[in-house]
């Protein structure tokens, strides 16, 4: 075995070990509980831990298949947070050829020039050329009713769900001057800093949280976020191992993606409180959809990528 | 032949649903009704070629095996491929629309509902091309509420369907679609026509869900 599968095999016992604990503890909280009475807290945090255990075992696996596998898992999640998206954006007929091609050609090919590390063109194809080009295809149809809307919403989806999520895998291509294959633990690093930072700012908000950031919008509170990014932060430390950051660069990196991908939840909690949903889909029972699983590391991808790439490329 | 035949309307029925299922990640939402084995009457809005096969691949398979969608004869049979598809993988009520037929469709459909099995029907008759949320319905629906009064006519919404496959487009979208089952109504004694047709129609619209584009 390389050393980069190893250390992906300890991240995943490691991750599954933290995931027994929780469960342990979640059990024991539920056990104590007056019989009769559910404590939603507790629920919706048991339901979180046990999403957890599939997403560890789906990135774990992907990450051990190698690039391939990597790409195969965020393009399925690119498509089903497109699908997601889509479903609540303005759209008229005149839109159908242009929405066809941003599921089946844009998307494909973004993943395919992410797995061919052609970086000059995966940063630019959906900010460019789908940018320019789906709106020609919408005017062709002749249909002027609302249109500025529609192909900006349409934009709006393919960023998120198609180019921010694809800056995850993208990862893999920055030159951190390491042995090539252990760019594939940058992966691991981000989404697993973003991940805990968000399941104990939910945690310290519910304990100590008393000043909303976004009142009428979200429950978060300044007293979870910054615990949350605080213990983001130490995860990112004890995690430096795998990175070329070193122990502070590590902790500042988890930081700042912490604190952007909270930030970013914000923003999707304002499209949904928007369209008047509670979540984007039903694809994760008890979780709501991949976009509510997923929000933060969306908007921390991207800030990752060029982060890293200025500061260590 | 006949047993191969009855083998690969099963395959075909199988891919159907799969395909439905990972193109647009079809689910059935349950209101106000419960998903059991029992005698009903499906009725939704048709918007797209497409509702008829989404209703049928969100039903659990213990109802799918007993539901007859109602379906014109002259789409079904236009083609070998879909004479097949239509009575065979789908289990269709063909019915003849046209007025010099002998063959009376309420007569079909009440022969259908007497051998037990539910329908799937379409009471606007027609696809709805326009803005509104429903066309004017059909008196089928009454007609087959007063004939066979026990059995529950369950409201069935599909939405976002003319988004995903409009007229004339050829490459479905790929967008979430719900299936929403309402509470069943039934004709009320003395009830007339118009009157039933109204309630039918805006216990269905009010399924369709609210969101706001």
């Amino acid at each position: 075995m390389s050393p980069t599968t190893v250390d992906i095999l300890l991240l995943a016992f490691g991750s599954f070990g933290i995931l027994i604990g929780l469960t342990f503890i979640g059990e024991v909280l539920r056990a104590r509980q007056t019989p009769g009475t559910t404590n939603p807290v507790l629920e919706t945090f048991m339901t979180r831990i046990q999403s957890w255990w599939g997403m560890v075992a789906f990135v774990g696996g992907a990450l051990l298949l190698g690039k391939v596998g990597v790409m195969i898992l965020f393009a399925f999640c690119s498509f089903a947070a497109l699908r997601e998206f889509l479903t609540l954006t303005a759209k008229a007929q005149a839109d159908h050829k242009s929405l066809a091609l941003a599921f089946f050609v844009v998307l494909p090919l973004q993943y395919v020039f992410v797995g061919m590390g052609w970086t000059g063109m995966y940063t630019v194809f959906i900010p460019v050329y789908a940018f320019l080009l789906l709106p020609i295809m919408s005017a062709l149809r002749g249909n002027a009713d609302r249109f500025l809307v529609r192909v900006a919403e349409t934009q709006w989806a393919l960023m998120i769900a198609v180019f921010c999520v694809s800056h995850v895998p993208a990862l893999i291509n920055l030159d951190l001057g390491q042995s090539s294959d252990r760019s594939v633990l940058m992966i691991a690093f981000l989404v697993m800093v973003v991940q805990f930072g968000d399941l104990l700012e939910y945690f310290f908000g519910r304990r100590i949280g008393r000043h909303k950031i976004a009142p009428g919008l979200s429950p978060k509170t300044r007293e979870g976020m910054f615990c949350g990014v605080i213990s983001a932060m130490c995860i990112g430390a004890l995690l430096h191992w795998i990175t070329p950051f070193g122990i502070l660069g590590a902790a500042g990196m988890a930081g700042a993606a912490s604190l952007v991908g909270m930030l970013g939840s914000l923003v999707f909690a304002a499209i949904k409180r928007d369209r008047g949903v509670k979540d984007w889909s039903h694809l994760i029972p008890g979780q709501g959809g991949f976009v509510d699983q997923l929000d933060s590391v969306i908007f921390a991808a991207p800030i990752f990528y060029h982060l890293t790439a200025y500061f260590y490329g | 032949m006949i047993f191969l035949r009855r083998f690969a309307a099963r395959i075909v029925g199988h891919a159907i649903r799969i395909f439905a299922r990972a193109i647009t990640a079809v689910r059935a939402d349950w209101q106000g009704i419960e998903p059991l084995p029992r005698q009903r009457v499906y009725f939704a809005n048709h918007t797209s070629n497409g509702d008829m096969p989404m209703i049928w691949a969100s039903l659990p398979p213990a109802l799918r095996r007993e539901v007859r969608p109602v379906a014109a004869a002259d789409y079904w049979l236009k083609n070998k491929l879909r004479a097949f598809v239509g009575p065979e993988v789908f289990n269709c009520v063909l019915v003849d629309r046209r007025p010099e037929v002998k063959d009376k469709p309420m007569d079909k459909i009440i022969a259908a509902l007497d051998e037990g099995a539910s329908l799937i029907i379409f009471p606007e008759g027609n696809r709805n091309m326009t803005e509104d949320p429903l066309l004017p319905f059909k008196a089928g629906l009454y007609n087959m509420g007063l004939a066979r009064p026990d059995i529950d006519l369950v409201p069935t919404w599909v939405a976002n369907l003319n988004t995903i496959m409009p007229k004339g487009e050829v490459i479905p979208l790929p967008l979430i679609c719900t299936v929403t089952f309402g509470a069943p109504i039934h004709v009320k004694a003395g009830e007339d026509k118009d009157a039933f047709l109204a309630r039918a129609s805006s216990a269905l619209v009010a399924l369709a869900p609210e969101v706001t584009p």
